[in-house]
């Protein structure tokens, strides 16, 4: 798997269709598979080379989430190929494509799921066929195995290499038929990643480690408020820096070109650049938090309304409100974001470790002005995307770079940039008030959510505003979920299992208090509220199971539970954790997932155990906040994340499903929260209604 | 500016550089061998491990002229054909997800096992505290170094002493 270096769509096309079977078709939404080239919806491609290789082509991209194995997986399936010879290559974009190429919302196995299939099935059954012409024997009398074509009266084999030629000059077969699930043999069966040897010696290639001949290097001195601009600025120091090539002004700041990023990093230190920093230079957390009070005192557009809560709510006897609050949060992949741009007079090339490529096409048109089959994005692995690397700012900047200098540059932000100029997942403030009738269970629900939006507003609720609340999974008969939009100026965007990842914390703890007020175990209480979704109640009760829900713990111990179903898949965690010394420790979490049908379970495991994570370094530590206007927080030492002596040993539980395949990139990160916080309360009567909880330490 | 010299895995190597330069940048920029990542700048993130004179350095707050005549390891040179003991474990428990900080992580946890035989977890936490990994592998990273104990206590390779 080498992504990047002189792999462009037209070449290996080229390539690839000078020998051997090549067979391209459209993810997702296939109908057809295609033995050509041409079409414009094609997007991957499955080749089958003279010496036995299998290539998979896909645009998808990989960040960590083992899409690249996954994906392989389902076409091997039917291809029915020797897996120590599947290899996986990204063909990047080089022109506009009928769909969207990216990694997304945990959509790749869900979405390839039947089309890849098929195109495995499709050129199964035409080196079959080209087989049973050679041998002059009725299709049916060969048989496919582990890349071989077998003569099942005679014995004799051809290997799909052998057959790679032949094949090619056949029609693809229409409404090719899959096998039962009951016959597979790769899929549901834990498989390693293809693309582990490469990640242990130091070969893989992510985006900074792309290297052209006669490429500089680039950093970009940016306005430290959002929204600010450039006023002026002086470069003569930065320019007498050793090594410093050029300093120009992009349309994000101020560019300083050098031999090396260092040298261009230590220029931007002499550089002098006065901003004139706009509207939100006076922009605090503070300031943020009042206006959200404010908003939470006044009726929002209803995002749900199910009965007449106001009316229950009214009457109540028994009525419990709680005010919850998440902080901003910093995506912080482990690689910085990043881009290398060649740009000359007919042509633009850009290699970028990026979640979305046609993104990072479009702003390389828009800003070169070339036509879109003159640019071409080469995909690299990325070190991590949580969703930080779905925008294409940083590829726009190495774009504009590249133009103004007439050189390939590579564009790097420094961590102090990543965390200070990111889209962020917004601050949240939610608004619950509940009741509880006399047979202990709830009557009435009403959430007011205030969140900055993003990804527009539907009669003046933006969806990842108040996802989690408004579509949690228990049957309460009254429901009202009222919603503000609160534009702070602060960039605010996707973040690994976007709303879900604050508004799953606020939903669960709340229904935690619900059962303590009502006098019921957290467990039965939530049971009891799922009838009417059995795979969510299902993966509860495995993880009940498996968690020993109920069994006596040491003092200072205890059990919190938290659920989700989000990206198709239904989560359930119980956390174990111990509070002493004022010190917050989770030692255990139980997960138990029904993901649908699973392609690779040890891909699942990682997934869960990477959400698990992700959403723990969230819940104990993250908090970025503004002062100023500015980010407070700069780097690991201000803006911590969890390391390996906290990490509790996390268990993961699968439930056997046939259902079409859910995500699970996203599926672990929300209830973490929630299962840490509930079970805090188990262990010491606290609730903590705030993130991050590890405050509670100080 | 005078060249430093300094042996890179197991090779004489003599850099034009700025002495201030980090050895990091050296690498990377350089002389091209980017299996050694960039995460933090400050040495607080651990992807930027190498090592020097065995010993375990964060290399993005290490400068090129303090490694003057020393001998530098980076991840390409750890072992020929990735088959240290640390190497052979990472690939038997699939440890990376991403992948950006397993250099660093593998770095770390090779000098550990050159110094501990047989870590204990108290010594895992330790010697790894320090290496940040975003994905979430650090149960795997844990797996896989009392496994790489094991494998180097029955055939150590080059890249283990």
């Amino acid at each position: 798997m080498t992504p990047a270096k002189g792999l462009d769509r037209r070449s290996f096309l080229k390539t690839a269709a000078a020998s051997g079977l090549l067979l391209g078709f459209h993810l997702p939404g296939s109908r057809t598979a295609r033995a050509e080239t041409a079409d414009a919806r094609l997007n991957a491609w499955v080749h089958v080379a003279p010496d036995d290789t299998v290539t998979l082509y896909i645009h998808k991209a990989e960040m960590g989430q083992g899409t690249v194995t996954s994906l392989a997986m389902l076409l091997a399936e039917e291809l029915e190929c020797d897996w120590a010879r599947v290899h996986t290559e990204f063909p990047g974009i080089d022109r506009a494509y009928g769909g969207n190429q990216g990694v997304v919302g945990s959509q790749s196995v869900r979405s390839s799921w039947e089309p890849l299939r098929r195109a495995g099935a499709s050129a199964r059954q035409m080196l079959v066929q080209a087989a049973s012409q050679q041998w002059g024997v009725d299709a049916a009398q060969c048989q496919a195995r582990n890349g071989v074509v077998i003569n099942s009266a005679t014995g004799a084999k051809l290997s799909y290499g052998a057959l790679a030629d032949a094949a090619a000059k056949l029609t693809p077969p229409a409404n090719v038929p899959l096998k039962d699930p009951s016959q597979f043999t790769i899929i549901g069966k834990p498989r390693k990643r293809l693309d582990t040897p490469s990640k242990v010696n130091g070969s893989a290639q992510f985006g900074i480690d792309v290297r052209l001949p006669g490429m500089l290097y680039a950093v970009v001195a940016r306005c430290p408020v959002f929204g600010g601009k450039v006023a002026s600025f002086d470069a003569t120091k930065a320019k007498a820096m050793p090594g410093v090539k050029h300093v120009v002004q992009i349309s994000n700041g101020v560019a300083v070109v050098a031999e090396n990023t260092w040298a261009a990093a230590q220029a931007r230190k002499a550089l002098e650049v006065k901003f004139d920093e706009g509207q939100w230079a006076g922009q605090s957390s503070a300031g943020i938090a009042k206006l959200f009070v404010e908003k939470s005192q006044q009726p929002g557009a209803v995002a749900r309304k199910d009965g007449d809560a106001a009316g229950v709510l009214a009457g109540a006897a028994k009525k419990i409100e709680a005010v919850y609050e998440a902080p901003y949060l910093a995506h912080a992949p482990m690689e910085p974001l990043n881009a290398t741009a060649d740009v000359r007079s007919d042509s633009c090339e850009v290699w970028a470790s990026t979640q979305g490529q046609s993104a990072a096409h479009q702003v390389a048109i828009q800003v070169t002005g070339l036509k879109p089959d003159q640019v071409k994005v080469h995909t690299c692995y990325m070190g991590g995307g949580f969703g930080r690397r779905a925008r294409a700012d940083y590829i726009g900047e190495a774009v504009e770079v590249s133009k103004a200098i007439g050189a390939p540059v590579q564009l790097v932000w420094t961590r102090e940039d990543d965390m200070q100029q990111d889209w962020y997942r917004p601050a949240s403030y939610t608004k619950f008030v509940g009741s509880v009738g006399t047979d202990g269970m709830p009557e009435a629900l009403h959430s007011r959510v205030i969140c900055a939006p993003f990804g527009g507003l539907r009669d003046g609720v933006s969806r990842t505003g108040v996802e989690g609340i408004m579509d949690m999974p228990y049957a309460i008969p009254n429901l009202l979920v009222d919603y503000h939009a609160a534009d702070v100026g602060i960039p605010v965007s996707y973040w690994r299992s976007v709303g879900y990842s604050q508004n799953t914390f606020f939903a669960e703890s709340f229904i935690d208090e619900l059962a303590v007020a009502a006098g019921k175990d957290a467990l039965e209480f939530r049971r009891a509220l799922l009838g009417k979704q059995p795979r969510m109640l299902a993966a509860l009760n495995l993880a009940a199971e498996k968690a020993g829900w109920g069994k006596p713990l040491p003092a200072g111990r205890g059990r919190g539970i938290a659920v989700v179903n989000n990206i198709g898949s239904y989560t359930a965690q119980i956390a174990e954790v111990s509070a002493s010394n004022g010190k917050l420790r989770v030692h255990k979490v139980v997960c138990a997932v029904d993901c649908g049908h699973v392609v690779n379970p040890s891909g699942v495991e990682q997934q869960i155990q990477s959400g698990i994570v992700y959403g723990l370094s969230a819940a104990l530590k993250g908090s970025i906040t503004i002062d100023k206007g500015r980010v407070q927080q700069d780097n690991f030492h201000n803006y911590d994340v969890l390391r390996i002596d906290e990490m509790p040993v996390v268990e993961v539980h699968i439930v056997p499903s046939t259902a079409n395949p859910g995500g699970i990139g996203e599926a672990a990160v929300p209830p973490i929260a929630a299962a840490v916080a509930n079970a805090l309360y188990a262990a010491n009567g606290k609730r903590v209604r705030t993130l991050p909880l590890a405050v509670l330490n100080r | 500016m005078p060249a430093i010299q300094f042996v890179l895995n197991g090779k004489p190597r003599s850099v034009d550089a700025a002495g201030a330069m980090p050895l990091l940048w050296v690498l990377r920029d350089t002389l091209g061998l980017t299996g050694t990542k960039f995460g933090c700048g400050m040495a607080l993130c651990g992807a930027c491990t190498v090592h020097v004179n065995g010993q375990p350095m964060r290399s993005c707050s290490t400068p090129v002229a303090s490694v003057a005549g020393k001998h530098v390891t980076t991840i390409e040179g750890l072992s020929p054909d990735a088959t240290s003991a640390v190497q052979r474990a990472w690939v038997e428990e699939d440890v990376p997800q991403c992948g950006y900080c397993q250099s660093g992580q593998i770095m770390t946890a090779a000098a550990l096992i050159a110094k501990t035989k047989a870590p204990t977890d108290a010594d895992i936490d330790e010697a790894m505290r320090n290496n940040i990994c975003r994905c979430g592998t650090y149960q795997q990273i844990r797996r896989a170094i009392h496994l790489a104990a094991r494998l180097h206590a029955e055939t150590p390779q080059k890249g283990d002493e």
